[in-house]
């Protein structure tokens, strides 16, 4: 592989008077470049073909009359998704996810920025200590490594099979990457904004409300977004603490009607993760035109 | 307006040195004022909610596994009642107990596979690779990638499970092993080459962040000076993404140590070919009513996991 | 409209750091006061202390008849203009400049009538729909003085007001503030590192050290006679002269030269103790080649063009660096030998302190 490179730059800085040598390595160093670039085509069609082909059924099989466990033409109908609309657990499942993930995002993007704010702004005694523990805890102390205790704990409070004891561990989970993340966002913020207002007279909700607000929506935003996607895809925390049916969101429905025993209802679904599936693709397309996927040391962002 | 001016007075200079006489009038009193004129105490307020709520459900379920491990409870029977303190009884059983060995070594084997090799050597083989390539390519495919890693986990898994299905799964028809039940045959290579697929986004990111920070100069002074591709790799990049490899090495171990997924794809089988720790404590704890036992295996895990975590931060601390 | 008078002033940050050490300063009535000194001298924690953004540890802060000291910023009537502007970038103009008034409920209409007139007052009539994003350094620093300007406070406060702009702009924007403050009459206080700036915009100059004021004066002041040998240091465009030597019986000794009578020179009081000694002089109040009661021998090192102006670097024989300004084309060559002769008016002695022994 080196020698052609070798050659040209062996070549001796005094040229002799004749022209310089062709150098015969030439051709076979473009039938090289052509043989790497055939490689490189076949490496990325190997990749799309690896990641591509599972996800392919998502988007034929719900469009199919007759969908299989394969991936194939449809058969072309929109009727799976009637027969999604007549399911009662489909919509219900959504709608708890709705109410899931809303409130989640609702409790995370509230408390943090409050958070996150006054350990920004205020040097309380052992704030270090609290950010390092915050940090720590939330990757030690997993959904899986702590499922057992939280059951036990929700049993105890005789939240077990209420949403909002769901929203409530969710949240507490989200809370330490959340602050962690604004926190950050917010120590980027120069203080001088929320001084000026200070000295033009501002009492602290206004420095809040006219200052702060406006120009930390944007890490808001994200935390908004961060916190609903999590949710929304969670499965774990509502499949140990919600019993009733009527109660458990999409991401504990889609595993009951694949896991349940007997024939997989095909048609439903194949719809029903479509559109479970939907809200989150779409936020994502969303975000990446808007922003690009930009990369918070470690945290899906 | 003038200015008076007081050239005619000789410059009262503060003298250097001690200083003068009168002592302060008032002490230091008020508390340290910040940015937005908060407070300490109103601070405190603020954050106390959060704290609140991270000390319930992060804080307590912690230190109950130590205390829930510690005793025989169970959901049902005498034991749900009147639970019985019996110390390290559990951690001994859990020595022995050959089901929870094999779920040990099975989460290593997960976590060996999918994360240390499959997504560090297949994100880092994308971040390398899809350097040179088109921006229209390298964001179709990177989107691709990121797609795996954003769907719901629940759906994910059903597109595995269709996707290994023996009875016309697409992966028998590639291959041309009609049949071949994947998820029973081969459980834990299915779990682990989902978990690749599912988790190389991240990896990805990170090395094509950690390679954009390679300077260019340096790529092309190994390459003027001789050096092949792997050349390149070996002295250029290495050295300055070691760094990275390890931090992020650390950190997709650590979640793929604690993922749940392979329950929604195997739950554990067949017959506990599969088992990992997450779903070994389910199984046990959550299915099967050990609450005490499982807790003592949740507060192993917990052990684990800080240990994982302990070495990550010093390693992120050694970078800074 | 008000003096500042500030009394036995501390402020100590907690790990025991002295910001400000039990300072005491009068700002007369709508002057243009500087505090100067080097990062960290505590020149803008002073700032931000009568401003009441940092709360004293200790001693007072009066404001015209009122006691500040115990007041938030809100309730004291000064505006501050920090260094990068600070204006809010979700705001037009017109609501940045009217916000002042926006806190003391002035109606809406009202106040962006207040607005547009202090905007026209300094040229920002054309830009007043615009948001910061989309002004330039010196306009966004106009509309940061109108906001400052819109609610009458009695004093401004100006953190490093020059510093974020560009440095052709700056030289602008120094006459441009020191009319419009002397226009308006409001006392200012502002603070800069650079002492050219504060020499040419102030009316009184606080020269600061590790939270004490070195010296107090006006410019020439503090120009032709700094008080110690920080303030010597500090000032000027280009160093002062210190040469070491020793002071016996009113008897000079320095850079070679022996028996020199301070005293009748009047660099020195009759009564100055004897001891080592600092001997100083501005490279501009010194000739080539001239007489003089004091005359440096010394060998030209280097010359560097100022422009109108040349540095002459000379070597004394104990190897002492002595520099003085000649005209363009007046300057001797390198490696011949000259005299330099300060002019005994603006000869300076100080002790082995740093103090100034001269009268």
């Amino acid at each position: 592989m080196s020698t052609s490179v070798k050659t040209s730059v062996g070549e001796p800085a005094t040229t002799p008077a004749t022209a310089p040598r062709k150098r015969p390595t030439r051709a076979p160093a473009r039938t090289r470049s052509v043989v790497r670039h055939l490689a490189l085509v076949a490496f990325l069609a190997v990749v799309v073909a690896f990641w591509a082909l599972p996800m392919l059924w998502l988007v034929t099989a719900p469009f199919d009359a007759h969908p299989g466990l394969d991936v194939s033409w449809p058969d072309w109908t929109l009727d799976n998704f009637r027969k999604l609309s007549e399911n009662p657990y489909a919509f219900s499942s959504l709608k708890n996810s709705v109410y899931l993930a809303g409130g989640t995002m609702l409790g995370v993007t509230v408390l943090a920025a409050l958070a996150a704010y006054s350990l920004s702004r205020v040097r309380i005694p052992g704030r270090n200590g609290i950010l390092y523990g915050l940090l720590l805890l939330s990757s030690i102390v997993t959904g899986t490594a702590a499922m057992v205790p939280i059951f036990q704990l929700m049993f105890q409070l005789n939240l077990i099979d209420d949403r909002s004891g769901v929203v409530l561990v969710l949240t507490g989970g989200l809370l330490p990457a959340a602050i962690f993340i604004l926190k950050d966002f917010m120590d980027a913020t120069p203080k001088s904004y929320e001084e000026s207002a200070r000295v033009f007279g501002a009492r602290p909700t206004q420095v809040l409300r006219h200052v702060v607000m406006p120009i930390v929506r944007p890490g808001l935003a994200t935390i908004a977004v961060w916190a609903l996607v999590n949710v929304w895809s969670d499965f774990l925390t509502a499949y140990i603490l919600l019993r009733d049916p009527a109660k458990i969101p999409a991401g504990v429905v889609m595993y009951t009607f694949y896991s349940e025993g007997g024939q997989a209802n095909l048609p439903l679904i194949s719809a029903f993760s479509l559109v479970y599936a939907l809200p989150v693709v779409a936020l994502y397309l969303f975000v990446n035109r808007r922003y690009g996927f930009r990369f918070h040391g470690g945290i899906k962002s | 307006m003038t200015v008076t001016s007081r050239a005619s007075d000789p410059p009262p200079a503060h003298p250097p040195g001690p200083p003068p006489t009168r002592p302060p009038t008032r002490p230091s009193s008020r508390p340290s004022v910040d940015a937005a004129g908060l407070g300490r105490r109103r601070a405190a307020v603020l954050v106390a909610p959060a704290l609140v709520l991270v000390t319930a459900f992060l804080v307590v379920p912690a230190v109950w596994t130590v205390y829930l491990g510690a005793t025989d409870y169970r959901l049902t029977g005498i034991q749900a009642a009147n639970p019985q303190f019996v110390g390290l009884e559990n951690f001994r059983e859990a020595l022995v107990d050959p089901d929870f060995r094999n779920s040990l070594w099975l989460t290593v084997l997960f976590v060996l596979g999918s994360a240390i090799i499959g997504q560090t050597v297949a994100g880092f083989a994308l971040a390398w690779t899809l350097r040179g390539v088109p921006k229209l390519v390298r964001s179709g495919i990177e989107m691709l990638v990121l797609l795996a890693w954003i769907l719901p986990s629940s759906i994910v898994a059903f597109l595995w499970v269709a996707y290994l299905s023996g009875d016309g799964g697409t992966l028998n028809t590639l291959l041309h092993t009609p049949g071949t039940e994947w998820l029973l045959e081969h459980p834990m290579a299915s779990i682990i080459v989902f978990n690749t697929w599912r988790g190389t986004a991240f990896s990805m990111l990170l090395f094509s962040a950690a390679l954009g920070a390679v300077p260019p100069s340096q790529l092309e002074s190994a390459r003027l000076a001789g050096a092949g591709t792997f050349a390149q790799l070996r002295d250029v990049v290495l050295p300055h993404i070691r760094g990275h490899v390890l931090t992020n090495t650390l950190l997709i171990s650590l979640w793929t140590f604690n993922d749940f997924s392979p329950y929604l794809l195997t739950a554990g089988g067949p017959n506990h070919a599969s088992e990992t720790l997450p779903v070994f404590i389910y199984n046990k704890a959550l299915y099967g009513g050990q609450l005490g036992y499982g807790s003592a295996i949740s507060f192993i895990m917990l052990v684990i996991n800080l240990v994982i975590a302990l070495f990550y931060v010093r390693l992120l601390r050694e970078r800074r | 409209m008000a003096s500042i008078h500030i009394e036995a002033l501390t402020k100590v940050y907690p790990g025991d750091v002295t910001a400000i050490d039990a300072l005491d300063l009068t700002v007369e009535d709508g002057s243009f006061f500087a505090l100067l000194g080097p990062s960290g001298c505590g020149k803008t924690t002073l700032l931000r202390t009568i401003a009441g953004l940092e709360a004293a540890s200790g001693g007072s802060i009066g404001i015209g008849d009122r006691d500040v000291t115990t007041l938030t910023p809100g309730e004291r009537n000064v505006a501050m203009v920090f260094q990068d502007y600070a204006l809010f970038p979700h705001m037009t103009v017109t609501d940045n400049i009217a916000y002042p008034l926006r806190i003391k409920k002035v109606g809406r209409s009202e106040r962006a009538a207040k607005a547009a007139d202090t905007g026209e007052g300094l040229g920002l009539s054309a830009l007043m729909d615009r948001r910061p994003g989309e002004l330039s350094g010196g306009q966004q620093q106009r509309v940061a003085l109108a906001r400052a300007m819109a609610c009458n406070p009695s004093v401004f406060l100006l953190d490093e007001p020059l510093s974020n702009l560009d440095a052709r702009l700056r030289l602008e924007a120094r006459t441009f503030l020191k009319r419009l403050q002397r226009d308006l009459g409001v006392t200012t206080v502002f603070v800069t590192h650079d002492q050219s700036e504060a020499l040419a915009m102030a009316d009184q100059i606080a020269v600061m050290e590790a939270g004490r004021i070195r010296q107090l004066g006006t410019p020439s002041e503090i120009f032709r006679r700094p008080a110690n040998t920080f303030v010597a240091n500090f000032i000027g465009s280009t160093p002062m002269n210190m040469l070491p030597g020793t002071l016996a019986g009113g008897s000079l000794q320095v850079g070679g030269l022996e028996g020199v009578d301070a005293v009748a020179a009047g660099w020195v009081g009759p009564d100055a103790a004897d001891g080592d000694v600092t001997v100083a002089f501005r490279p501009e109040y010194a000739k080539v080649d001239a007489d003089g009661p004091l005359v440096f021998k010394g060998t030209v090192d280097t010359t560097e063009s100022l422009g109108a102006s040349v540095l002459v670097t000379a070597r004394t024989d104990d190897g002492q660096r002595v520099q003085v300004v000649v005209p363009e084309g007046a300057e001797p060559e390198v490696g011949a030998v000259v005299g330099v002769a300060p002019a005994s008016g603006r000869v300076l002695v100080y002790d082995a302190e740093g103090e100034l022994l001269s009268p």
